[in-house]
């Protein structure tokens, strides 16, 4: 199944990582399960302050969950970027994914690369990684 | 003596409601976390070991008695009474780091 997702919401996490760099940023989108795009970007707080280590804070992740479920919404995407590394689940991206649900999106802002070229969605379900296409909508 | 604390209602993630068959809110008893996991446990088999291994808290995992992460406020040993409302959530955590422990 690709992701499929709008070109601003593309920026938006683009933005938000390259703000953020060399710390890794994260977030979500979220959307009603009814509609076909997601449409809902909250960049959320890192709570580990790392270039290697991503957290959600632990009293926004219970908001978040909270909000999802008064809204009726689905966590679609939860993003973060790799600072030095490629844009592929890292061993510990595998452990903790608890979504199977999701789409995992990871950003690369190594120097390395050009800008805005690593932009990469895969589920992860029972430590298996399968990368999916990403489909961008509109420009 | 072991009291019972009552009916204690536990919210599950959707990652975990395969062990209780796909029900999103139970209820369980017990006068400690440690003691309500342990019972879970008993209802829904293999679910506790998703949470606690080894007689500690998987880092994967979230849980917030009436709101406040417990890791804050006395990890397992935390007392529970009738009517508190526990919420399991998964940790939304990763990284680069490939180094060290996970």
């Amino acid at each position: 199944m690709a992701l499929r997702i709008r070109a601003e919401l593309v920026a938006a996490l683009w933005e938000h990582a390259e703000r953020e760099h060399p710390i890794e940023a994260c977030g979500v989108i979220t959307g009603p399960a009814s509609e076909p795009l997601p449409t809902r970007h909250i960049p959320m707080e890192n709570s580990a302050y790392s270039p290697t280590f991503y957290e959600f804070e632990s009293k926004a992740l219970l908001q978040l969950y909270r909000e999802l479920d008064d809204r009726d919404e689905t966590l679609a995407v939860i993003y973060h970027s790799h600072t030095s590394t490629e844009a592929y689940p890292s061993r510990t991206d595998i452990a903790y994914a608890g979504e199977p649900g999701a789409h995992y999106v990871l950003l690369s802002t190594r120097e390395e690369i050009a800008p805005r070229s690593e932009f990469r969605s895969f589920r992860i379900i029972d430590g298996v990684v399968t990368e999916e296409p990403v489909e961008i909508i509109g420009d | 003596m072991n009291m019972s604390t009552g009916a204690i209602e536990v919210r599950i993630p959707t990652i975990l409601r395969p062990y209780t068959g796909g029900e999103k809110v139970v209820v369980a008893d017990g006068a400690t976390l440690r003691e309500l996991i342990a019972d879970l446990g008993k209802k829904f088999n293999g679910l506790d070991e998703r949470i606690m291994v080894d007689g500690a808290l998987l880092k994967f995992i979230n849980i917030y008695v009436n709101d406040e992460d417990v890791r804050f406020i006395g990890g397992l040993e935390l007392a529970l009474n009738p009517g508190d409302k526990v919420t399991i959530l998964p940790a939304v955590a990763g990284g680069a780091k490939t180094s060290g422990a996970i």
